[in-house]
């Protein structure tokens, strides 16, 4: 195996975008709307084809936005028809984002002669290729335009939960309570969807629709079983997400190698590896993991026999 | 009991129609030059061609091999994933359709590379088939542990495995991908799906899916419907919840499985879902829903393929959800059970009620304010708009409507231009909803121990939906009390706010 500079911005990249994913994702699992973030990253498809179409370049800011307005309309339409139709929320989740899917397939199709978008690029995306597209240099670090744009990103979250920490956490836990202390529960919830929309947006270059989704959840699914506080948390993830990042790209480079194949896709490799630490979390956590619940529940058993195993 | 198995029953009987005719007609190829012209036209031209008359004719009525293998696998496939996503939809568990068919692709590159690492043929589908239905019921079982075991919650765990089982899923494709000499590209065929392409094959798996999961469904109705309407009952009845949820969990995996093909990995998933949900719009009971829902699915499958069919370069899977978001969009807005406009229209009849009774009794209780002492019978004086205002907390616009909606319906009159006065029916209408909101005042009072000073407000908000059997038992009741059926005085001071 041998490590080039090329290897050590493929980590970067993944961790600016796990970090970046992750730090929105906390709430998300909190607020019990993990799949938001599932249905908004497959419905952004016709936002990125409608842009592309009216734009005609696939790196224009234009894009960006089309996908974060679709994304924030699925969050709106997913909203209305659970709320007006009475339709359980996955479900009004699952109709949005599958319509807004087949239209955008639909449009790409219908432009496909003319266009050179691939809808598996949009799903598995392809960070093996990122650093290559350099657009910023700092004295001779030539620095790729996906990290640039996934730092902005981080930044921007980081900055958008530093300063409504306080309303973001109050909504996230009880959002009836945030109405009566003058907080705006809906507005936070849109800013949420909008943070989560654009940061998909961005990370799709780098890792795809469905790993995103992957970089979303996990590292906040870990951190949730680790702690209790929110600041906590949310510091955990953005470790776990870097942890994820490093620990992707290595088993990329070798874990093929073991089975006699060549090489495979990195960004697979890094959403393997979120799952490889929420096992561990799982497993191992101080206080909510399986083998300390289990010495937990033995202790017990064994001070009172009265108590029952279950 | 009958009822009970005769809908399934009729289901079943009408995928075994659609096989029947399937392979009951002879196989000609109608591959005529016409269409091999529109093909090359359809490339050379970029708008949408238009198919003529003749064209749908020959769609409509499955003329041609391939159009009758991808319509009526689609129709079938429609039916199924209906069925069983009625009870996904029941047991709040749509989005598992999504996790487990991302669940599935691992399965399919792992099985691809063992299968070519033996030797055979990699894409022997029947084994690329059974490796993805193990990993995606892996992938649900995963979600239940995770459900069970830790603190995460439903959602979470759902996206976990959808995203994390994806990603090892492209990590596998990508290794086989880079396989020297092993040409993989078929599996794409997994997430996107290859409607147009099918082949004898997959119509008789989607065939054979489809009757077992209509069979099975029929089998544990009652059991299904249990857990779906009432999983802690369930339990303490003693059936085994977690079992049931995986026979069904496992129904909805070998409909994805075959769906994958067919449809696409995404386009699945909305077959599992919208047609389920259109249908809960139109029905309050179960087997109608499911009737419903199979021919929901039905529909938009044959549509929609029959219109990709037509049209050139409109992938059926895309289109096919497309027109199905459009049958749910419509059930949604005209449903006859639950759909929006139909509560719209009882919202506003409601609302038209509650002011109508409002407007009437507030009238009533201001000549009965004007009542001379002497006299026992309240006389129909006419008021002014004014006087009335301050009966009680409307604006001039919301009264000014009130009245102009009451006097359409011949209660009120104008007296002298600007007075308004009660009609002949709009007294005896005034005369009766007064005596009700006293009656139920004085029910409150009585039984329901409510202050008197409250029992105004507290009327007001019951006595609309009160049914004419209750008033029936007051009347009883007072009547038993020795009190008269006449409208009886009320039981607080009335506040006439002049």
């Amino acid at each position: 195996m041998v490590w080039l500079p090329l290897d050590t911005w493929i980590v970067v990249i993944g961790a600016l975008c796990a970090m970046a994913c992750a730090l929105p994702g906390c709430f998300l699992v909190l607020r019990k709307m993990s799949m938001m973030g599932d249905a908004i990253s497959h419905a952004v498809l016709p936002g990125l084809a409608i842009a592309f179409l009216v734009t005609g370049s696939r790196a224009s800011f234009g894009m960006f936005i089309g996908a974060a307005i679709v994304g924030v309309i699925t969050a709106v339409f997913t909203q209305w028809i659970s709320s007006f139709g009475k339709v359980d929320r996955g479900a009004s989740m699952g109709i949005v984002f599958t319509t807004l899917f087949a239209l955008g397939l639909l449009l790409i199709v219908q432009a496909a002669d003319h266009v050179d978008l691939d809808p598996g690029c949009v799903l598995y995306g392809a960070i093996e290729l990122t650093p290559l597209d350099t657009t910023m240099t700092i004295g001779r670090l030539a620095i790729p335009r996906a990290a640039v744009v996934l730092a902005t990103v981080l930044l921007i979250n980081m900055a958008i939960i530093i300063s409504f920490f306080k309303e973001l956490q109050i909504s996230a836990f009880d959002p009836a309570l945030a109405t009566t202390m003058g907080i705006n529960a809906t507005l936070m919830h849109y800013l949420l969807m909008s943070m989560v929309a654009v940061t998909t947006v961005a990370s799709f270059e780098a890792v795809g629709s469905i790993i995103v989704i992957a970089m979303l959840i996990a590292p906040a699914a870990t951190a949730y079983l680790l702690t209790d506080r929110l600041s906590v948390m949310l510091v955990i993830s953005a470790v776990a997400a870097i942890l994820s990042s490093a620990l992707g790209h290595l088993s990329a480079l070798t874990v093929p190698r073991l089975f006699g194949f060549e090489s495979t896709n990195t960004s697979g490799m890094m959403a393997g590896a979120t799952g490889l630490l929420f096992g561990f979390a799982w497993i191992l956590a101080p206080r909510y993991g399986l083998l300390s619940r289990w010495f937990h529940r033995k202790n017990l058993l064994a001070e009172d026999p009265t108590v029952t195993g279950e | 009991m009958i009822m009970q198995r005769c809908l399934p029953m009729s289901v079943f009987l009408l995928i075994a129609c659609f096989a029947t005719v399937a392979f009951a007609s002879p196989f000609h190829n109608h591959d005529q030059p016409v269409s091999a012209n529109r093909e090359l036209e359809a490339l050379s031209n970029r708008g949408i061609d238009w198919p003529g008359a003749s064209q749908i004719m020959r769609v409509a009525t499955l003329q041609n091999y391939n159009t009758r293998l991808v319509v009526l696998s689609t129709t079938i496939l429609g039916t199924a994933s209906g069925l069983i996503g009625t009870f996904l939809l029941l047991r709040k568990r749509s989005l598992m359709g999504d996790a487990l068919s991302h669940a599935c692709l691992p399965g399919i590159g792992l099985m691809f590379m063992m299968m070519g690492a033996l030797g055979g043929d990699g894409k022997y589908l029947p084994g690329l088939l059974l490796g993805a239905t193990l990993t995606g019921v892996g992938g649900v079982v995963l979600v239940l542990l995770i459900r069970n075991t830790t603190r995460v919650k439903d959602d979470a765990a759902m996206g976990l495995v959808l995203s994390v089982m994806f990603g090892i899923g492209v990590a596998v494709l990508g290794m086989v991908q880079a396989m020297p000499g092993a040409s993989a590209a078929g599996l794409e065929y997994f997430i996107y799906g290859k409607t147009a392409s099918m082949v004898m094959q997959d119509f008789t798996l989607i065939s054979a899916v489809a009757a077992a999961v209509t069979v099975m469904s029929m089998l544990l109705f009652k059991e299904f419907t249990l857990v779906c309407f009432d999983e802690g009952y369930a339990s303490t009845q003693g059936w085994p919840v977690n079992w049931l949820d995986i026979a069904m969990l496992s129904l909805v995996t070998s409909v994805t499985v075959v769906g994958l093909q067919a449809v696409g990995l995404i386009l699945i998933i909305a077959f599992l879902i919208t047609p389920a949900a259109a249908a809960r719009f139109w029905t309050e009971n179960l087997k109608r829903m499911l009737l419903l829902s199979g021919m929901i699915g039905a529909i938009s499958g044959w549509l929609g393929s029959s219109i990709s069919a037509l049209l050139p370069r409109l992938p059926a899977g895309a289109v096919i959800v497309v027109v199905a978001a459009t049958i749910f969009l419509m059930s949604m807005i005209f449903g006859s059970s639950r759909g929006v406009l139909l509560r719209m229209l009882a919202r506003r009849r409601l609302n038209r009620k509650v002011g109508r009774q409002h407007l009437l009794r507030a009238v009533y209780e201001l000549i009965e304010s004007r009542k001379h002492p002497e006299m026992s019978d309240v006389a129909n004086v006419a008021i002014s708009m004014d006087e009335l205002l301050l009966r009680r907390s409307w604006t001039r616009s919301e009264l000014e409507k009130l009245i102009r909606i009451a006097t359409h319906e011949d209660h009120i009159e104008y007296y002298n231009g600007k007075l308004i006065r009660l009609s002949e029916p709009g007294f005896g209408e005034a005369a009766r909803i007064t005596r009700n909101h006293r009656l139920w005042e004085m029910y409150l009072i009585k039984h329901a121990d409510v202050a008197a000073a409250h029992v105004d407000r507290d009327a007001d908000a019951v006595e609309h939906v009160l049914g004419a059997e209750m008033v029936r038992k007051l009347e009883e009741e007072l009547v038993k009390r020795g009190q008269a059926l006449l409208v009886p005085p009320s039981p607080h001071t009335i506040i006439t706010g002049a």
